[in-house]
């Protein structure tokens, strides 16, 4: 059915009025009728987009001025001026690791692990397991630490190689800029462990040499245009949260490398209530975008788990997936709207309709392009209103096997919880090592009587046991019914319900697990063979490259989809003994990617490729797909700006 | 106490091996408290506990046989169900159905048997120690070589007796059909599968179905001799793929991380059947497998058959031999319960594998002092060992020369240690009175039947009496053949082609290699590899010297070459008459029915007007490897339409074959190009 009323969104910042009656073709559309006090409204609205016209610059006018541009956007401002992500990362973040400076893992005096800060649940928390199952699980103690270097020497770092005819238009524009030695650093990494063993260690290689803070839309366009005339190599930083090695500066670069940090463009332009889309600068970070629009009672739903850190801009350039995307859908199913701009001009549809069959979707050019082609800098996306009701659950099942049974016949029956996530048993055990001290007696004792019933009643071996964990979302009423048809589904398959408490649990596990600089993950779509498979490589690698204690190597299923799913392998290894072990772990993962793709598994679900996965590209989309992928960006970038060497 | 010894033969290698006899140990307790010994055995990590009936329901059910069960009913207009039906059937005739009472009720006949037969049986310890962490690692097919019936337990036997899983064996078919026995060997792991199943495509598939589903649940080791049958000349056998291809599956579509290949070589001191064999070849077919015929086989009972030797060899990777030479993501796009063809890369590799295996089970089996003698006396004149006999003297002497070549070929030699060296060479001649007798001096054959009937044999049936008698001896001579085949066929081509030139000597090797390729076991691909070997083999033992072009024969080494190149020269002799009899007086189109029975009267009357100085020819094994030689030479093809195998000959193709053979014309690029991968 299609309603063939005219639905009007307005757009203050890039003034468009857009008509959408054509028959036939889908759109954003208002659900209410056509009465005549709508029509009253729209049309309103329509005058005073009109007078917007009147009374402001016309676009397109490269006169206009940063100051101009940050002046309209604070007005725009839909809410406060709480921000996550400042000018300089440095003040809050690691240097040399993941997150807030605050947050670690660390030994107390009395030995015990703990974690600092006070940011999440687990902050300032005793973790009395967490120790004992390091020590048991591959032999880490504390009497072998490595040190990691405590500061960042600015005289390690390169001087930059700078182009003063660009750096001269470049100041004339206003737009901010840094050649600080942190400020560079800081921006020529992602989160690779080869990249922060090597800042741990000192050691720092190419940087970009210059970093500038574009305002808005128009200061990138200012900035591409000026680095195509001058032939400076951009490359766009959103939230840094790369693990694909795309931020890391190609050595072989012999131009000025400039970083365009994308944090300051963190605005959301408007919201559309009645067509529920919000259309909002691409350098936002998650956590904001996500607060922002609850404030006005709205969510994306879209939670990958590097959310607190991670850009829009980012998400549209690798295509991310979020955690609740059963019921949200992935980035690519929440973008309506793209605008972003390359070294052949600013690229967007003319409309903001839900489909269009108007040849292959440019959005997929954009959609995974790694910032190769340019920079994306508004984003119209979907919002959904805030849940009324959430609720974590999870589920014991007897064996991995029966675990993955369930989840393929949820998948199979359509009836995913917003995120259903199933660990397999070295990570359950690890989740639980993770539990903070209990306050009191009567909550160990609960645990003791769970621990049993579970194991010794209903003779599920500990060490084979897996749990799923269970977000549930909507209105009250649904989601109970909902969670009773999913648990009456894992009852086939020998699952126990483990309570909401352990639900939870896994889901901050996930937040905090990045902090054990110890995991690092990469994703493919199939399951159960590869699940066994990969893992078993990686412990065989791990023996044959001399690692003495036998790695971690656990993996955990994070989305389901009606033809397959998303598996997440971690692995850890005690790198004591080994000469190199960066060199190690990196020979580890190659040989796992390999026996994923040998298994039928995709080379990445939503990390994208970078340079880390480049090798297998063309295996992976045929040689012709690599020359499609060429013939864009040999048109959209034909000066390689964007030189950032990813995907291609 | 158990006795232990080490293999002479890899004495001067640096895996020194200690065999042990199991039987010693049999010996000192009561069979009954044997077979009720407690038998717990670690099984597959990874396998979940499994019944018969499991195993029978996931093949049933499974994804492919329901999807080949669609198809046969489209194809051939019946009812799913009905095909279904069918396939319960097939499965029901198959499946084995192992079970711990009846491997006890086994292991006790088995060991009463074995204690019966031979003095020991040996077996390496570290081999076993091996399999057993093998076992609870990932899947682990068994390969024997089979020689003797005797094989069909042993392994069982053995695994019983160290707390092993019981593995689950493939058998033919005929030996289901015996009463009792076929079902006690069925509940003792025993699956059977047809003979011929050609192009029964239902019957493929729950075959297919129920290796690949034992071999991914790990439910059991699985065990099956990829020669495919019996090896009757006691040679290894050019090995079948199908099963091969069955077990690998599982690795190649990623359904399992690995899968383990333990090849196992079995050596008999003397084969149980030895006098059956040489029957068969000649043309007498082997008794039907019966119950009735067991009992009456009890005679051999009676009988000393020395030592047997267990070799378990270090397992075998899937994974690791793999590497590189196949792309497992061809599986990708096609759903794995789904069939597909391999593609020619993976048929390739199975193909590999299965021939690395038979080299490996070859490269572990033991020599004994009886097949060095089997050699030396088949080089003797015909007459001189069934009239006057040879020399004791000289034959202990050339033996004793033979042994020290064996190990200059890093052969395993079963030598026993700590007697003299003429008690050896008496009590192997003992053992093997069936076959020769020792009398003043003189060593002669013995020949099958009563000396002293009244009726005179026809000079024909003179000629198949001693043929009988040739063709154990050659089959004693088989067993040492593989440490002697690479040296002997360069030294053949020294002698026929008289050059010195490493690269004419090598398309000769090539050459030659190509056309005995069903007669001895060559891993695709490995021309050059081998070529060096023999190369090396023949400088070690002195009887060449290698430059960088040529390779020239030293006065020293004269003894060496005529050795190894008489020891081949039957097969070069078989193969000219064979070609002879196609290009003169053949017809164009033969069938096998015919073609048999015409080369062997042809030999007979050779052999009678004393042309033809091999009686091997006469052997219907040598007749058909001929055949297929000549068929992978595309000299002789098998006729499609034809149903009782009939085959049509380019007789100047033959011709040319036998011309290059003889070194009248040099070989062109008649051998395919080596594959650089493999």
């Amino acid at each position: 059915m299609c309603h063939t009323f005219p639905a009007l969104t307005s757009d203050r910042s890039s003034r468009i009025c857009s008509l959408l009656y054509k028959h036939g073709s889908s759109m954003a559309s208002n659900s209410s009728g056509s009465d005549s006090s709508d029509r009253q409204r729209i049309a309103q609205q329509r005058l005073s987009v009109i007078a917007g016209h009147l009374q402001r610059p016309v676009e397109g006018n490269s006169g206009i001025l940063a100051a101009e541009c940050k002046a309209q956007g604070d007005k725009l401002d839909v809410s406060s001026e709480r921000r996550t992500v400042p000018r300089r990362r440095q003040e809050i973040m690691k240097w040399n690791g993941w997150g807030y400076s605050d947050s670690k893992f660390l030994y107390n005096k009395k030995g015990q692990a703990e974690f600092t800060g006070k940011r999440y649940r687990l902050s300032g928390m005793i973790i009395p397991g967490l120790r004992e199952w390091m020590e048991s699980t591959f032999g880490a103690n504390l009497q072998h630490k490595t040190p990691a270097a405590p500061i960042l020497n600015s005289s390690a770092v390169q001087p930059p190689t700078l182009n003063e005819a660009f750096l001269k238009e470049l100041k004339s524009t206003g737009i901010p800029f840094s050649h600080d030695a942190e400020d560079r650093v800081f921006r020529s990494h992602g989160h690779c462990l080869h990249e922060i063993f090597a800042l741990r260690e000192g050691k720092i290689g190419r940087v970009p040499d210059l970093v500038v803070w574009p305002n808005c839309h128009n200061d990138v366009v200012k900035i591409v245009e000026l680095a195509c005339k001058h032939n400076v190599c951009l490359m766009p930083y959103g939230g840094g949260t790369s693990v694909s090695s795309a931020l890391e500066c190609p050595p072989e670069e012999t131009r000025s490398i400039v970083s365009l940090d994308t944090s300051q463009m963190n605005r959301i332009l408007w919201i559309d209530e009645k067509n529920l889309t919000a259309h909002v600068e691409a350098g936002i970070v998650g956590q904001d975008l996500e607060r922002l629009l609850n404030e006005s009672g709205y969510c994306t739903g879209h939670e990958p788990d590097s959310m607190e850190f991670s850009s829009l801009g980012g998400w549209v350039a690798t295509r991310a997936s979020g955690m609740k995307k059963n019921i949200y859908g992935n980035i690519e199913d929440l973008v309506v709207h793209i605008k972003m701009v390359t070294p052949q001009g600013v690229i967007e549809k003319s409309c903001q309709g839900p489909r269009m069959s108007t040849g292959p979707d440019v959005h997929h050019f954009i959609m995974g392009s790694e910032g190769t082609l340019g920079v994306v800098t508004e984003v119209t996306m979907k919002i959904r209103p805030m849940p009324e009701y959430q609720k974590y659950g999870s589920v014991v099942f007897p064996n991995f096997e029966m675990g993955v049974a369930c989840l393929r016949e949820v998948a199979r029956q359509r009836c995913a919880p917003a995120s259903i996530r199933l660990m397999d048993n070295e990570q359950f055990k690890f989740g639980h090592a993770l539990k903070p001290q209990v306050s009191s007696i009567f909550t160990s004792f609960l645990d003791g009587l769970k621990k049993f019933y579970i194991t010794k009643f209903k003779g599920f071996d500990p060490n084979r046991l897996c749990v799923a964990t269970l977000l549930f979302e909507g209105d009250r009423e649904k989601v109970l019914q909902h969670e009773k048809q999913v648990y009456d589904i894992a009852a086939k398959f020998g699952g126990l319900a483990a309570g909401e408490d352990n639900g939870q649990r896994g889901y901050m596990l996930t937040f905090v697990i990045a902090y054990l600089r110890v995991v690092l993950g990469f994703k493919y779509t199939l399951v159960l063979d590869i699940c066994r498979n990969v893992k078993a490589r990686i412990v065989r690698e791990c023996k044959d490259k001399g690692v003495q204690f036998p790695p971690l190597s656990t993996c955990r299923v994070t989305q389901t989809y009606d033809a397959g799913a998303c598996v997440y392998f971690y692995f850890a290894f005690n790198y004591r003994g080994l000469s190199d072990p960066v060199h190690v772990y990196e020979q580890v993962e190659h040989a796992a990617r390999e026996e994923i793709l040998a298994n039928g598994g995709s080379l990445s679900h939503h990390h994208g490729v970078g340079k880390l996965r480049k090798e297998w590209m063309r295996e992976t989309i045929s040689s012709v797909g690599m020359g499609m992928l060429r013939s864009v960006k040999d048109y959209v970038d034909p000066n390689n700006i964007f030189g950032n060497r990813n995907l291609l | 106490m158990t006795s232990t010894y080490k293999d002479s033969g890899t004495a001067s290698l640096k895996d020194e091996e200690e065999f042990t006899d199991i039987l010693e140990e049999r010996r000192c307790t009561t069979d009954l408290g044997y077979a009720l010994r407690t038998f717990n055995p670690q099984p597959y990590k990874g396998a979940p506990s499994s019944s018969t009936s499991d195993l029978k329901k996931a093949v049933l059910e499974s994804q492919y046989l329901r999807y080949i069960a669609k198809e046969i009913a489209l194809e051939t207009g019946s009812s799913v169900e009905k095909v279904r039906q069918e396939a319960r059937g097939i499965l029901e005739e198959m499946s084995h159905n192992l079970q711990l009472g009846f491997i006890r009720l086994m292991a006790y006949t088995v060991n009463k048997v074995f204690k019966r037969l031979f003095r020991s049986i040996y077996v390496n310890m570290e081999g076993l120690n091996m399999l057993q962490q093998a076992i609870q690692e990932s899947p682990v097919i068994l390969m024997p070589n089979h020689r003797s019936y005797v094989d069909f337990l042993i392994v069982s036997f053995i695994l019983f007796t160290y707390d092993i899983p019981i593995p689950v064996i493939a058998a033919g078919i005929p030996l289901a059909s015996m009463k009792v026995v076929g079902e006690i060997l069925r509940r003792s792991g025993a699956f059977f599968i047809r003979r011929a199943i050609g192009s029964d495509k239902l019957y493929w598939a729950v075959l297919s179905e129920y290796v690949r589903t034992i071999v991914r649940t790990g439910c059991a080791p699985l065990e099956f001799y990829v020669e495919g049958f019996r090896s009757r000349t006691l040679k290894s056998v050019v090995p079948k793929l199908g099963m091969m291809d069955m077990v690998l599956e599982p690795y190649f579509k990623g359904e399992v991380f690995d899968i383990t290949l333990v090849p196992i070589s079995i050596s008999y001191d003397r084969v149980v059947e030895e006098s059956l064999l040489a029957l068969e070849l000649l043309g007498v077919p082997k008794p039907k497998e019966s119950t009735t015929g067991l009992f009456k086989a009890s005679r051999v009972l009676q009988e000393d058959y020395g030592c047997m030797h267990v070799n378990f060899g270090r397992p075998l990777s899937v994974r690791q031999l793999c590497e590189g030479k196949i792309n497992r993501s061809e599986y990708n796009l096609i759903p794995r319960d789904l069939p597909q063809r391999p593609s020619t890369e993976i048929q390739d590799c199975v193909n590999w594998v299965a021939h690395l295996i038979v080299r490996t089970q070859e490269e572990g089996s033991l020599i004994s002092p009886w097949s060095l003698m089997a050699c030396l006396l088949l080089q003797a004149p015909i007459t001189t060992l069934t009239e006057e006999g040879l020399q004791w003297h000289g034959l202990t002497e050339k033996t004793l020369w033979l042994r020290k070549l064996v190990l200059d070929f890093r052969g395993r030699l079963n030598w026993p240690a700590h007697t003299t060296d003429s008690d050896v060479m008496s009590s192997t001649v003992a053992l093997h009175h069936s076959i020769v007798h020792h009398k003043a001096g003189r060593v002669c054959l013995v020949q099958d039947g009563d000396p002293a009937s009244q009726d005179p044999l026809s000079p024909e049936e003179g000629v198949m009496r001693t043929a009988a008698a040739v063709l154990m001896l050659v089959s004693y001579r088989n067993q040492a053949l593989h440490v002697f085949v690479r040296p002997g066929i360069l030294a053949t081509a020294i002698h026929i082609t008289k050059s010195t030139q490493k690269d004419e000597l090598f398309s000769f090797f090539c050459f030659l290699r190509d056309v005995f390729a069903n007669e001895f076991i060559f891993i695709p691909g490995r021309a050059s590899q081998d070529f060096d070997e023999a190369c090396s083999l023949l400088q070690k033992c002195g009887a060449v010297h290698m430059s960088e072009q040529e390779v020239t024969v030293l006065e020293t080494g004269l003894e060496v070459l005529s050795f190894l190149q008489k020891l081949l020269q039957p097969f070069l002799d078989s193969y000219q008459l064979i070609f002879r009899y196609l290009c003169e007086n053949g017809a164009h189109v033969f069938t096998e029915k015919q073609f048999l029975p015409a080369v062997q009267n042809l030999a007979t009357k050779l052999i009678l007007s004393g042309d033809l100085h091999t009686f091997e020819v006469l052997s219907s094994d040598t007749q058909k490897n001929v055949l297929s030689a000549l068929r992978r030479l595309e000299a002789v093809t098998k006729l499609r339409a034809s149903q009782q195998n009939e085959y049509k000959v380019n007789k100047a193709a033959v011709r040319r074959t036998g011309d290059i053979l003889s070194g009248k014309i040099p070989p062109e690029s008649l051998h395919a190009i080596p594959d650089a991968r493999l």
